[in-house]
Formats: structure tokens, sequence, C-alpha cells
């Protein structure tokens, strides 16, 4: 009962919004390039659709996304995990890793570009960076964290190298691991659209600078709309995984 | 006649480091454990027992003496810890079964065991509950469980019983015997109660103060099985009475 009323609350807030924009746009009269009314992006977004050149470029940037999220989510745990292990590999490594998080993805993106070409493989490289940080340091602070007391529970068992990071560590550490994803999710879609926004000849990103060269106004609200949806779903994602993997936990 | 030793004891003494010249927990510790003793361990908090636990689990070098187990290997172990120590990520009877997964038994066998051990310590009906659903004395129990499952040579128990009530405590007493005996498993405890080490034990040690050295031995000779009435005979007043001389 209470849920359901909830739900449509939600709803019924979403509605007043869009009807709140449309009133301002009808009482202001700004036109339409500066700012669209809600029918005008709801047609612009239908056509979109209909010509295949909204789902072609959003299918673009949800790969490179994808393709960014695996590669910088892989390294980082793997890194990260090591870096747990070995103070002196802490020791090495920490200079560079904190010089990299004071240069600005989006300073470098450009250079990225130069080197990369102006394809996929340049903005996979941007969203893989943008997500190793924040998932590295939660790696880190997550394996630390483990309880000794339960590796010595396991080291009493006998258990080998391998069953102490698979039944102790991964799931120990689980939680925080999580909390970096959804950190790391939610960036990958913004260093996907910083590549694409530098060169690109596809992708969301690009659809928001043709839009923006040729005053279709709709088509930036549109594009802005699907970055909006495909950030949401992989938190929801993220959410899901959080629904399966700890449950555990006192929510 | 007895069988030799399976574990050998000899001078050991454990210093921590620390700022001035290092904390002595253990020192000149001697003792031999035969197959199937059941050894007490008593002594004041902060005599080094968990320590010398920790020792003989493997967990821990000792800094100078001799940790010697039969035919130079260590057993198979069933350590239950002070506190219950379990992964708050599985359900009891996942951690009931944690030990024989390691091993790699197959699930549905592990299962059925696991479930015997779960009636063993009385959580029929807990199975599935998550650990932060369980009361200190029922985590305890899936602790003891655990320990028990995969059929361990030697039994470390911290202070096992310390967070059961009076009733659940005594009744562990009695499986812990029975299991003791059907099982012929060797047993070294830690514990703070008189009672309990006579209660169980064959020979009770009793640690002095930091640094924790030996300061009695005790054989306890009464009959076996032990039950309740035991503690109102003469000669467990006087042993009970000796060891409580001696815990300072
Ligand atoms: N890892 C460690 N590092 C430094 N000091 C330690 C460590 N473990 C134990 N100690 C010290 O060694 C001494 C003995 O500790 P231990 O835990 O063995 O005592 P205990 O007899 O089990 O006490 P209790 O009955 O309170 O459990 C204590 O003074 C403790 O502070
Ligand atoms: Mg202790």
């Amino acid at each position: 009962m209470k849920i359901s009323f909830s739900r449509w609350l939600g709803l019924f807030s979403i509605i007043i919004g869009i009807l709140g924009w449309g009133l301002i746009v009808r009482l202001s009269g700004l036109p339409r390039f500066i700012l669209p009314s809600p029918l005008d992006v709801w047609t612009r977004l239908l056509r979109s659709l209909a010509d295949g050149s909204l789902l072609y470029h959003t299918s673009v940037t949800l790969l490179e996304i994808t393709l960014g999220l695996l590669v910088g989510v892989t390294l980082a745990t793997v890194l990260g995990y090591m870096l747990a292990k070995s103070h002196s590999l802490e020791k090495i490594l920490s200079p560079y890793l904190v010089a990299s998080q004071a240069v600005p993805v989006v300073a470098i993106a450009p250079l990225l570009v130069i080197w990369l070409g102006h394809g996929i493989i340049s903005k996979v490289v941007i969203c893989a960076l943008i997500v190793f940080f924040p998932v590295l340091v939660n790696t880190v602070v997550g394996v630390r964290a483990v309880p000794p007391a339960l590796y010595d529970m396991m080291n009493s068992l006998r258990a080998s190298r391998w069953q102490v990071m698979t039944k102790l560590e991964v799931p120990a550490s689980m939680p925080v691991l999580l909390a970096g994803l959804r950190i790391g999710a939610t960036l990958s879609v913004i260093g996907a659209i910083v590549g694409e926004l530098v060169d690109a000849k596809e992708g969301l990103g690009y659809l928001l600078k043709v839009g923006d060269f040729q005053y279709d106004t709709s088509m930036v609200f549109v594009a802005v709309i699907m970055l909006v949806a495909l950030a949401l779903s992989l938190y929801g994602i993220v959410t899901l995984l959080e629904k399966r993997f700890l449950k555990w936990q006192n929510k | 006649m007895k069988n030799p030793p399976i574990l050998t004891v000899k001078n050991l003494s454990v210093v921590f480091p620390d700022s001035n010249g290092g904390l002595h927990a253990l020192e000149n510790i001697s003792f031999e454990v035969c197959p199937r003793d059941f050894i007490c361990f008593l002594g004041p908090s902060g005599s080094g027992k968990t320590t010398l636990l920790r020792i003989l689990a493997g967990l821990l070098k000792p800094t100078s003496g001799q940790v010697d187990f039969i035919h130079n290997q260590q057993p198979k172990i069933g350590m239950v810890f002070q506190q219950a120590h379990l992964m708050p990520w599985r359900s009891v009877m996942d951690n009931i079964k944690l030990p024989l997964e390691l091993e790699g038994m197959d699930e549905s066998q592990a299962r059925i065991k696991a479930q015997e051990m779960v009636e063993l310590v009385g959580l029929n009906g807990f199975e599935d509950s998550w650990p932060r659903e369980l009361s200190g004395g029922m985590a305890q129990r899936v602790g003891i469980a655990r320990a028990l499952i995969h059929d361990p040579d030697l039994l470390l128990l911290d202070e096992p019983f310390a967070s059961l009530d009076a009733i659940t405590r005594e009744r562990m007493w009695v499986e812990l015997s029975r299991i003791w005996q059907v099982k012929q498993k060797t047993i070294i405890m830690v514990t703070h109660s008189i009672n309990e080490s006579l209660f169980l034990a064959d020979d009770v040690l009793v640690l002095t103060q930091r640094p924790g050295q030996i300061k009695l031995e005790v054989k306890v000779d009464l009959p076996r099985p032990r039950n309740d009435d035991i503690r109102y005979t003469p000669h467990f007043g006087k042993l009970a009475r000796k060891l409580r001389g001696a815990i300072e």
C-alpha cells in the first residue's frame, strides 16, 4: 500500500516537472532553438528513433562505456589487489598514481584522441582511465579491511592462497568493491562523452555536437535524455549486483 | 600404558615487540600431549592462553623453544576462537560447512554433514539465518560446529563456552565429553572456569600472570563419564580448592 503510493509520488513529480517545463516555454516565449518544449523534444525523439540514428549512436556510446568499464575495472581490481597485498609495490607506484590523479582526464582527452585516433579506441581508453582510480582505491581499502581474525580462521583450516582469495577476500571486500563500481559506472558515461566531444564521427557526444552546430536544440535534449537513461541503467545494474551479492547486509 | 606424545612443547617463549624491550607473553612453557588427551589451560586474563593456542595452530611463530608434532606434520586442526569469527556473508549452514568446502568435499555430502552439526549444537531452524541475526551464544555454537565438522585430530578451544548461558554451557560440556570419547579426539582447551576444567579435562595446567608460565599441573582423576553430581563430591571440591589457590 505504502510502496505503491510512493511509487505514484515519483511519477507524479515527473509529470509536474514536464508540465512546469512546458509552462515556462509557453509563458517566456523563448525561441525553440533556445528552449524547446516537451512536445518538440518528444517529436524529435520519435523522429530520430524512426530513422535509426538515435539507436545507432546510443549503441556506439554504450559499446565504448562497456569496453571502458571492462578494461578499467579489470585493471583496477587486479592492480588494487596487488597493492593491498604488497606495501613495497604500493610505495613504488603511489607517486605515479597520485600524480595521474592530479591530471584531470578531461584535460588529456584531446591528447589521447591525437595519439589513438578519433575512433572508438580513444574513447574506451578515456573511459577506462576515468573509471580506474575510484575502483582501484576501493579495491585497496576493501581488501585491507578484511578482518585479520578471519585470516586466522582460514589459516587454521590450512586454506590455500587461492581459497583465501576467493572465499574470504573477494566476498569480504565486496561491499566496498561495489561502492567503487557504483562511482565508476557513473563516471564511465562522462568519460565516453568527453572523448566523443573532443572528436568523433559517432556516438551520443557526436549527436550533442551536431545538434549544437545546427541549432537543433531538441536533438541536444534527446541526446542528454539518452545519456541520463544510460547512466541510470548502469546505476541500476550495480544496484542489482548489490541486491544479489550483499543480501546478507542489514539494509 | 600411554601412547607416545603427539605434541611436545619445549621451553616455549613468546615476546611481542613493543617500545620498551618487548612484551613477554609466554615464558618457558613445556608440556606434552598424548593422543586422546583432554588438556585444559587455566589462567588469568592476559596470561598468554590465546597466544599459546595460536602457536599450536601454526598461526604464530614462537620467539624461542620448540613445538613438535609427531611425524613432524601438523595435524588436522579444528579451532574455536574466543569470538565466533563467522563470515557475515555466509548463512549458518554455509559457515558450518566451510572446512569441508576447503577440503573439496562435494556439496550435497557437505550439506548432510553440516545438517548433522546443526542438530548437534541445537540450531535447528536457523540453517538459513545470517550471522547478524544470531545471539552471541548462537554464533559461538556455529563456531563450535565449524570446528568439529571436518573431523579434526586436534581440537583447540579458546574459551568456547564463555558466552553461553549456564544451561547450554553444561549441555555443551556433556556433548563435548561425548564427542571426545566417541571420536577419540585430542583436545586442548583454554578456560577461566575451574568447574569447566574439572568437568572436562584429564589434566589442568595453571598459567601465571604475564609472562605466562606453568605454575601448577593437576591430574583430574575423577571417574568418567562425569555428570552434574560429580561437582558435589569431596574430591571435586579438593581439586577445585587446589586450582583456586594457584590462580592469583
Ligand atoms: N599480536 C599481538 N601483538 C602484541 N601483543 C600481543 C599480541 N597478541 C597478544 N598480545 C599480548 O600478549 C598478552 C597475552 O595475550 P593473550 O591474548 O594470549 O591473553 P589471554 O590469556 O588469552 O587473555 P584473555 O583471557 O583475556 O583472553 C597480552 O598482554 C596481549 O596484549
Ligand atoms: Mg584469550
